[in-house]
């Protein structure tokens, strides 16, 4: 684990809580994470253990009960809905099971739009995105076009087309076979390596989280 | 901004990726632009005519001084009055026959004319010397010039044999009209030291009070801001708006069909856009700004359309009015600047009304998708009730402005409180029939049938809403449409009792014509007639003179009378009064009016009240000898002949060689009814086509709909198709379906139609015209109305079936193979 002045995503006593059909669910019951720069974790555990909840609420996507979640010197829990979008734009890469990509755009407005946003567009970094992900062939394809594989790499550039300080994976390989799963994820490895930008991927497959850096379990809404 | 429009950019590629959207889109906010600027601008054409007929030297935006005690008064007040301080001008108004047609001659004093009054300065000031001395000049409107066939500088002779000054065209003039120095005037209409009126001036000085000058032999005019012809036309336009609306409601019911299918094709783009760090209130500006410039194209394109709707209908509008009112409005279109800018805000508006839902789901958009099925039928089915309770709120609201409102404008809020309550209960309605098919169907497929109807019934419901309303509106038009014409028609057989109708172009001519009458052993009886204009409380008024004859007494459409009626009618001091007097007065049989005349106030007892179709003034029928005696200058030029009906052609073609009559001065009872047949035709005309708009629209409202929920089905249909229902059976169960939804809307709408005919003749037409007319139904337009709707559904299902029908194998593998 590297050192404390390289944490990009620490997680405090994180809680939540949610309701449903009158019953009162308590999903994370105060959660503590380090991620450090350069730094690749798997977040496992079985199903309802509150992985997906968690890094929703990391991204900012949702609002936490209680604690703190801080990437970089930004404090997500105290941030209004303008300040997270903002830190989602600029400073984390987030790739999705179902891909997520914008079905109306190519695979190079794809790969560009979420840089252009964060007003971070680097030609030469896209470029090298581009090549490393092999993408070069499909620029003008469309999402329906391309192969689950194909839509996951595509996913993964633009998450770090923006040079994100921290880049979140909700099973990114759930919808791929093994081999294309093996294949996406030690170009992702790679690239975060190569970016130096730190990794949580919430996968199932003990297999994959074996080849990160580390592997964190949540049971019952703590880190076990 | 560069994020701006980066975002912009990705909701704008979906529409390059879903032309037919962006078509249906366009198509809807299109229409419902230019059927709403194009009855504006009709609306708007007609307001510019009454407005130059208003300001015709005086009219009711001018104040003035006007006689007490008749028509005219003495020249000798202009006098006495100016010297006071008023600032004051004279005129003398009267009506002149050129070669029996009738014009109004107004004289006009030039010089003292106040500068204020109406397109008084481009007139009077514009060549003063020409314009009063000798010989003069006749100005006129060039409709005027050339209804005449007579050039510049011709000098007609008119009914008395004097000779008018040389026409002069004057474009700011309405037609019919004839502006002459008011000597000439006084001259022609032989009213020696006479005038009708004073306008005042604005000028501001000390003055005398009024009695002072002239005791209570004047009255003070106050202007009015809304002129008689307005006052009138009001509910044509009122009901050419309501139809515009209502075209413009149908045509954003598509606009909300496709911005609600793009809202939720798009919803995961939405989502994707925020999980990359877009704020809600940045996707929700880009939403507004994209459709907005959406609207502003649609708004262009539809204003371009709608000037040429509103060119097309023009000619039957003018019919209308000239046919209703008597308004003159030019066959031309002129449009303000206003009409464009009002045409591109309606456009945006309405675009923002229609998206609304869609703007609301946004900015309330979860980042999270939260896929709960369970949660949505209910929330469906709250919005189902919630829709119910507010459409029962609506007919509340109908039912208190039927019982409490006495106006117009009440009769028309409560034919759209009724289209719209009915409206909002038609998806209950739907799902409750559904409910009952699906309650009692015995084999899985017709369960499936009736469960999945219920499903498709939130992406149909608008566009069967909108088909609700045109036909809706289409079977209550039709049917007063239809009453109106059969009671007309018979009231016509009865009004125009006479075979033959003369109009001589003087009174020696009618004399002379009269002699060489009662020499033809055809003619079995000459009824003379005439006419008088007077005022009755405020508002013009027309006077008839009846011939005591046996032809009227067994043809004359009385409404309600006094026993012996015809016989009460001889002595000259009781008189019929039209409907729409005897409505706008709070007149009964056996009330008193005082008719203003030459001699002094004419006493009348109401005996009868009589229908009078499509006159805009109110009408006294009375004796023609006791007309006479109270109005002894009146053109006694109208002549009525019973007739041997074979022979009738005979008859005139010796009347027009003899006296050299044309086809305007002496017509047969066939051509005459053919005439206002015409006229009444053209009336409806406008409407018929409105409505057949409102229905194109509803039309393509279903075929959008359906376009649009048909992309959405593959995940349904395909199942089926899996178990082994083919492709064909599969379209034709969308096609029942859509068919048997449209005829339960449609059997929905007609009990509605028949409601909202019953409004517009027992509320609308009596508030709008002063006419009552009988209800009845027509069962056979009825099934007509029915069968083009079953055909519109049809036509609009037939393209979605089709494609399914044809749908390659793949297609359908497709959706259990795609993983998202």
């Amino acid at each position: 684990m590297a050192g404390n002045n390289n944490i990009v995503l620490s997680v405090r006593n994180l809680t939540k809580t949610y309701r449903t059909a009158g019953e009162q669910v308590n999903v994370l019951r105060g959660v503590n994470i380090d991620v450090a720069a350069g730094e690749r974790v798997a977040l496992s555990g079985e199903s309802g253990s509150g992985k997906s909840t968690l890094l929703h609420l990391i991204a900012g996507l949702d609002a936490a009960d209680g604690g703190e979640i801080r990437i970089g010197d930004a404090l997500v829990t105290k941030l209004p809905d303008a300040g997270r979008a903002a830190l989602r734009r600029i400073r984390i890469g987030l790739v999705f099971q179902q891909f997520n990509l914008v079905p109306s755009l190519d695979v190079e407005d794809n790969l560009a739009f979420q840089s252009r946003i964060a007003g971070r567009h680097d030609a030469a970094w896209q470029a090298e995105l581009i090549d490393r992900l092999g993408l070069g062939a499909l620029l003008k394809r469309y999402p329906e076009q391309l192969s689950g594989g194909q839509q996951q790499r595509v996913a993964i550039g633009r998450a770090l087309a923006a040079r994100p300080l921290l880049l979140l994976a909700d099973e990114p390989t759930g919808n791929l076979d093994e081999a294309t799963a093996d294949d996406v994820l030690a170009l992702t490895r790679d690239l975060v390596a190569h970016t130096g930008c730190g990794f949580l991927m919430v996968t199932h497959s003990t297999r994959l989280a074996a080849t990160l850096d580390r592997q964190v379990t949540l049971h019952a809404g703590l880190v076990a | 901004m560069r994020r701006m429009f980066w975002v912009l950019a990705v909701l704008l590629s979906h529409w390059r990726r879903h032309p037919m959207q962006l078509a249906t889109l366009l198509i809807g906010l299109v229409s419902a632009t230019a059927l709403w600027s194009g009855v504006q601008a009709l609306n708007q054409q007609a307001r510019i005519s009454y407005d130059r007929a208003a300001a015709t030297f005086g009219g009711v935006r001018t104040a003035m001084l006007v006689g007490r005690g008749g028509p005219t008064f003495p020249q000798k007040f202009f006098v006495d009055v100016r010297r006071a301080g008023w600032p004051v001008s004279p005129v003398l108004e009267g009506r002149i026959q050129i070669e029996g047609r009738s014009f109004r001659l107004l004289g006009i004093e030039p010089v003292t004319l106040p500068a204020e009054v109406g397109n008084a300065p481009a007139i009077g000031r514009g060549d003063v010397e020409a314009f009063i001395t000798p010989p003069g000049q006749t100005l006129l409107a060039p409709e005027t010039l050339s209804d005449l066939h007579l050039a510049e500088g011709a000098t007609p002779l008119v009914s008395s044999g004097a000779s008018l000054p040389p026409l002069h065209v004057q474009a700011q003039l309405v037609p019919d009209v004839m502006v002459v120095d008011i000597g000439i005037a006084q001259k022609l209409l032989n009213r020696p030291e006479q005038i009708s009126r004073l306008l005042i001036g604005k000028t501001k000085g000390p003055r005398e009070p009024l009695e002072k000058i002239a005791g209570d032999r004047l009255r003070l005019v106050e202007p009015d801001a809304e002129s008689d012809l307005e006052r009138l036309t009001d509910s044509f336009h009122l009901n050419l708006t309501a139809f515009g609306l209502l075209s413009f409601v149908v045509g954003l019911f598509i606009v909300n069909s496709a911005i609600g299918l793009a809202f939720e094709q798009r919803l995961a783009v939405l989502r994707t856009l925020r999980a990359c760090g877009v704020s809600a209130v940045m996707l929700n500006a880009v939403l507004v700004a994209e459709l907005v410039s959406l609207a502003l194209v649609a708004g262009l394109i539809g204003l371009v359309c709608g000037y040429f709707i509103a060119a097309a209908l023009l000619p039957d509008v003018a019919a209308s009015l000239r046919g209703l009112y008597g308004a003159q409005i030019p066959g031309e279109l002129t449009l303000r600047i206003e009409w464009w800018i009002a045409g591109v805000a309606i456009s945006v508006l309405g675009a923002l009304v229609a998206a609304a839902t869609s703007l609301a789901k946004a900015i309330r958009l979860p980042v999270l998708a939260t896929a709960q099925p369970q949660a949505w039928q209910q929330a469906q089915h709250r919005w189902l009730m919630l829709q119910s309770a507010l459409a029962l709120g609506v007919f509340v609201v109908a039912a208190l402005l039927l019982r409490y409102g006495d106006s117009l404008l009440a009769g028309f809020a409560v034919l759209a409180a009724l289209l719209l309550g009915a409206a909002l209960i038609l998806p209950a309605m739907l799902e409750l029939v559904l409910h009952l098919g699906q309650r009692f169907a015995q084999r899985p497929l017709a369960t499936w049938f009736w469960a999945d109807s219920r499903q498709q019934l939130s992406g149909l419901s608008l566009a069967l809403m909108a088909l609700l309303l045109a036909l809706a509106v289409n079977v209550g038009v039709g049917t007063m449409v239809e009453t109106f014409s059969r009671t007309f028609v018979s009231w016509l057989d009865g009004r125009l009792a006479a075979d033959v109708y003369i109009n001589a172009s003087d009174n020696a001519q009618a004399i002379a014509i009269k002699n060489w009458l009662r020499e033809r052993a055809e003619v079995q009886a000459i009824l003379p007639g005439a006419r008088a204009e007077t005022q009755l409380d405020g508002a013009p008024i027309e006077i008839l003179g009846l011939t005591d004859h046996s032809t009227y007494r067994e043809h004359w459409p009385l409404l309600q009378s006094v026993p012996d009626a015809w016989t009460r009618l001889r002595p000259g001091d009781a008189g019929f009064v039209s409907e729409q007097l005897a409505l706008r007065l709070k007149l009964a049989i056996g009330d008193h009016i005082e008719l203003p005349a030459p001699g002094g106030n004419w006493p009348l007892e109401v005996i009868g009240i009589y229908a009078d179709y499509g006159n805009p003034k109110g009408q006294v029928a009375v004796n023609i000898a006791a007309l006479i005696r109270h109005f002894p200058s009146i053109p006694q030029t109208r002549l009525g002949l019973r007739v041997d009906r074979n022979q009738i052609p005979g008859l005139v073609s010796a009347l027009q060689e003899k006296f050299g009559l044309d086809g305007r001065n002496v017509a047969d009872q066939a051509t005459m009814k053919a005439e206002s047949l015409q006229i009444f035709n053209r009336t409806f005309a406008v409407t018929a086509a409105l409505n057949a708009f409102t229905l194109g629209v509803a039309g393509v409202a279903l075929l959008t709909s359906l376009l649009t929920l048909g992309n959405s089905r593959l995940p349904q249909l395909a199942p089926l198709w899996a178990i082994g229902i083919t492709r064909r059976r599969l379209a034709a169960i969308e096609l029942t379906r859509t068919l048997s939804v449209a005829l339960i809307t449609a059997l929905f709408a007609l009990p509605l139609g028949l409601l909202v005919a019953w409004c517009l003749i027992a509320i609308v037409n009596v508030k709008a015209f002063g006419w009552r007319l009988p209800f009845d139904i027509f069962p056979l337009q009825l099934l007509e109305l029915l069968g083009v709707a079953m055909l519109a559904a049809l036509v609009a299902a037939l393209l979605p079936v089709a494609r399914l029908a044809r749908m390659q194998p793949a297609s359908l593998v497709k959706v259990f193979a795609d993983e998202r």
